[in-house]
């Protein structure tokens, strides 16, 4: 009996992830309830820039690289090439909330029927540890080395939030991948929101809150302590918006 | 002449669109091209395409990405400021070698510059259209009829390279109305094994990109992306040569500039002086050699531009500056009359008795 | 033969109208042609103006800086580009709303009270078609019978009830 295998949708290549990075995770959740929805042959995946750079060579589905913030714009190209192909992109937190803002904010009011997987682990980390859009107050990266000082460079952007005032949206919701329970939470999340699309739902975005353990400067365990302790307290975890909660 | 029909240029351009196959198309508005947009927002559905009107000119350009992934026919338009923002489009696409078409109907920079029209956007398009080595192929129409022509042409052009084709167009032919006729001939259909349609479960995943962090791969994959430039510049040169058999003095202009530079060669030619023209279709692929072998006979070259002199670069590379080339232009929204050019061109007859 | 056309009004006065039909007209009588809107803000009210040109030979530039004929239908129009009339050229104005003398006299000027004809025959929006009655019959441009054929190529479905309108409009403008 086979008790534990790699997802079919994960290509059998190894992941250039750091150790203790939990994209690795979140990869295998996307991939996971793609094999269990059983449309890897119908999905194409918008990779991001940002360290999942590389996620085209990690799925085994048909890929697109886009550029820098602009894969919601892409995913919208593809989709309406094609509507009966499933389509998601995988982006981080700057290529999400800074520089793609509004291809995110536009996509969601159009109700793009896409899925959006956010990964949010408040830092740049594929150029080496810079201030991101979702970087806390106080928190210290290599551009806020004084610490993220709000009366200067603002507050942190909370996606979720932000998304659920937007009519077009369909389903947001916040999980986190720091522990087993919050990682099943996630998997449930995003199988849901590519069920919905699967059934014409609309525009539905998955934040992740995942652990930088190389550029946050802590060992992978202390890194999943520090965002249970800092990020989750500022990024509460919930529904932020299901236009078919009755439903399910 | 039968079926000929009245059209502005933007909308013989956007039905041309439709009729070669395309059946998505992203824009945004801005002067003068919004014609393009407004005509197929009509059109699109009736044809069951889609037209979106997207946040912007880099979200429009994405969503053009997208479509050409998926191995379909797409288009957007813009007018100079808007195709600056493209620009980052522009690269990914042919870094991704991707088949597009994108218009630029000119007008007057740089910055927010004017709404009159221009021709200023040439070193952009045939140089600069984003980062790194690319060309795109770039047509310039100087009718109505060859704004619906070289776009239904265009089409085909970027299939077969997988490349974008930018028609520079600028404003006076996308907002005139000449006689049309829209019989464009068939379709031709090419494969597109590398789109992203799926993998069915019958293949190995396609994936369109523009990365690559081993500098021996990314080298090679830009020198096979220049063999096929170098094919399109043999075979894909387009030009046309009026009265330049036997001309001392040779125009080259494209789209409007080139024709007020007829009505000064026919001035011209009206007070003894052998002048012609040689009209680029083609941006890129400059007809270079049609070029060379007029200076043969020619004096000297007038260079007739509404823009402050950026095709004469590549009028002097062709004849390697073997003769005099002068510059006839005007800019800012302004056009040269027929009669400025006719004194360039008396101008450069005298230039030319001086070499 | 090269006819370049120019007509100048106010916005709303059917001036890129006007120039459609003449193109339509060149082009029902398998001419040349070319139709060139001035474009931008002075779309909203301003004064508008399109160039026509009508020829027996392809056209080069399709700007009209020249014209043989100018059609005026307000005072800036006059002031504008009367002087730019070709000598022996003609100029069409609306007498109703121009008061100013016509000062070339090198050129034909026909003054036609087109806004009040046009007023007083119940269909104020068609000034501009009683003057190009007038311009059809002074130029001797096109066969009257072609005239059908044009309004029916350059009034939109929508506005199918203004048909027989424009004819008696063009028919009044003819008969001046």
């Amino acid at each position: 009996m086979i008790v534990f295998e790699k997802p079919h949708a994960l290509a059998d290549v190894k992941l250039h992830y750091c150790p203790g990075c939990t994209h690795g995770i979140i990869h295998r959740l996307v991939a996971e309830a793609i094999d269990e929805l059983g449309i890897e042959g119908k999905t194409i995946g918008i990779a991001p820039v940002g360290c999942s750079v590389f996620a085209y060579n990690y799925f085994n589905c048909d890929m697109v690289e886009a550029a820098h913030g602009r894969a919601p714009a892409v995913a919208t190209g593809v989709k309406r090439a094609n509507p009966e192909n499933i389509v998601f992109t995988y982006q981080g937190d700057g290529d999400l909330a800074a520089i793609g803002t509004a291809e995110t904010v536009h996509s969601a009011a159009r109700g793009e029927n896409i899925t959006v997987i956010f990964v949010n682990n408040a830092i740049y980390g594929m150029t080496g540890g810079q201030m991101a859009p979702t970087t806390l107050p106080g928190q210290v990266t290599q551009t806020s080395p004084y610490g993220r000082q709000v009366e200067t460079v603002g507050y942190p952007v909370r996606v979720c939030e932000l998304l659920s005032n937007v009519t077009g949206a369909t389903y947001l919701e916040r999980v986190a991948v720091n522990n087993v329970k919050n990682v099943k939470a996630a998997g449930a999340a995003i199988k849901k929101a590519f069920r919905y699309q699967m059934e014409g739902k609309g525009f539905s975005l998955i934040e992740v809150l995942s652990s930088c353990p190389t550029n946050w400067g802590l060992t992978p365990d202390k890194a999943l302590e520090w965002l249970n302790d800092n990020m989750i307290p500022y990024y509460p975890l919930g529904v932020y918006k299901d236009k078919f909660a009755k439903e399910a | 002449m039968a079926d000929k029909v009245l059209m502005k240029g933007n909308e013989a351009l956007a039905e041309a669109a439709i009729m070669a196959g395309c059946r998505h198309y992203f824009g945004y508005p801005i002067t003068p091209q919004t014609e393009v947009a407004a005509y197929l927002a009509k059109r699109m559905p009736k044809v069951g395409g889609t037209f979106l009107q997207a946040e912007s000119e880099i979200a429009a350009i994405n969503m053009v990405i997208g479509v050409a992934s998926a191995g379909k026919r797409v288009m957007t338009s813009s007018s100079s400021p808007g195709i600056s923002l493209k620009s980052e489009g522009l690269s990914y696409l042919a870094g991704c070698d991707l088949p597009a078409l994108v218009v630029n109907v000119q007008r007057g920079g740089p910055g927010l510059g004017g709404i009159q029209p221009s021709q200023s956007d040439y070193f952009h398009a045939t140089r600069g259209a984003g980062h790194g080595d690319f060309h795109m192929l770039v047509l310039a129409p100087a009718s109505v009829q060859e704004m619906a022509s070289l776009v239904f042409k265009g089409f085909d052009l970027a299939d077969k390279y997988r490349m974008t084709t930018m028609i520079l167009a600028d404003g006076t032919i996308g907002q005139m109305m000449e006689p049309v006729s829209l019989d464009m001939g068939e379709v031709i259909s090419y494969d597109k094994p590398w789109a992203v349609t799926g993998t069915g479960g019958k293949r190995t995943h396609n994936i369109v990109n523009s990365l690559s962090l081993l500098p021996e791969e990314l080298e090679q994959w830009n020198i096979a992306r220049y063999e096929r430039y170098a094919q399109i510049e043999k075979d894909e040169v387009q030009y046309e040569s009026f009265m330049t058999e036997d001309a001392d003095i040779v125009c080259v202009a494209f789209g409007v500039a080139a024709r007020v530079a007829k009505n000064a060669i026919v001035a011209a030619r009206a007070k003894g002086i052998k002048a012609g023209l040689i009209r680029p279709i083609t941006l890129w692929p400059f007809p270079k050699a049609a070029l060379k072998k007029a200076a043969e006979k020619a004096k000297a070259f007038v260079s007739v531009e509404l823009s402050m002199g950026q095709m004469i670069e590549d009028v002097e590379l062709a004849i390697r500056c073997s003769r005099p080339v002068l510059l006839c232009s005007r800019v800012g929204g302004m056009i040269p009359t027929p009669e400025e050019v006719l004194s360039k061109i008396e101008e450069a007859q005298n230039a030319g008795r001086c070499e | 033969m090269t006819t370049n056309i120019l007509i100048s009004g106010f916005g709303g006065q059917g001036v890129l109208f006007t120039g459609k039909f003449l193109a339509y007209e060149g082009l029902i009588e398998e001419k040349e042609v070319t139709w060139l809107p001035s474009y931008g803000p002075e779309m909203r009210g301003g004064t508008c103006n399109c160039a026509v040109i009508i020829s027996d030979d392809p056209i080069g530039s399709p700007l009209v800086t020249a014209p043989n004929v100018l059609i005026a239908m307000n005072t800036p129009s006059v002031d504008k580009f009367a002087g730019a009339v070709t000598p022996g050229g003609m100029l069409f104005y609306d007498s109703s709303l121009i008061d100013e003398k016509i000062e070339r006299e090198d050129i034909k000027a026909f003054g036609v009270p087109a806004t009040q004809m046009a007023a007083d025959a119940g269909f104020p929006t068609l000034a501009n078609m009683i003057v190009l009655g007038k311009l059809m019959k002074e130029t001797g441009m096109f066969a009257p019978e072609t005239i059908d054929k044009t309004l029916e190529k350059v009034v939109s479905a929508r506005k199918r009830d203004l048909l027989e309108l424009n004819k008696t409009a063009i028919k009044m403008g003819m008969e001046l």
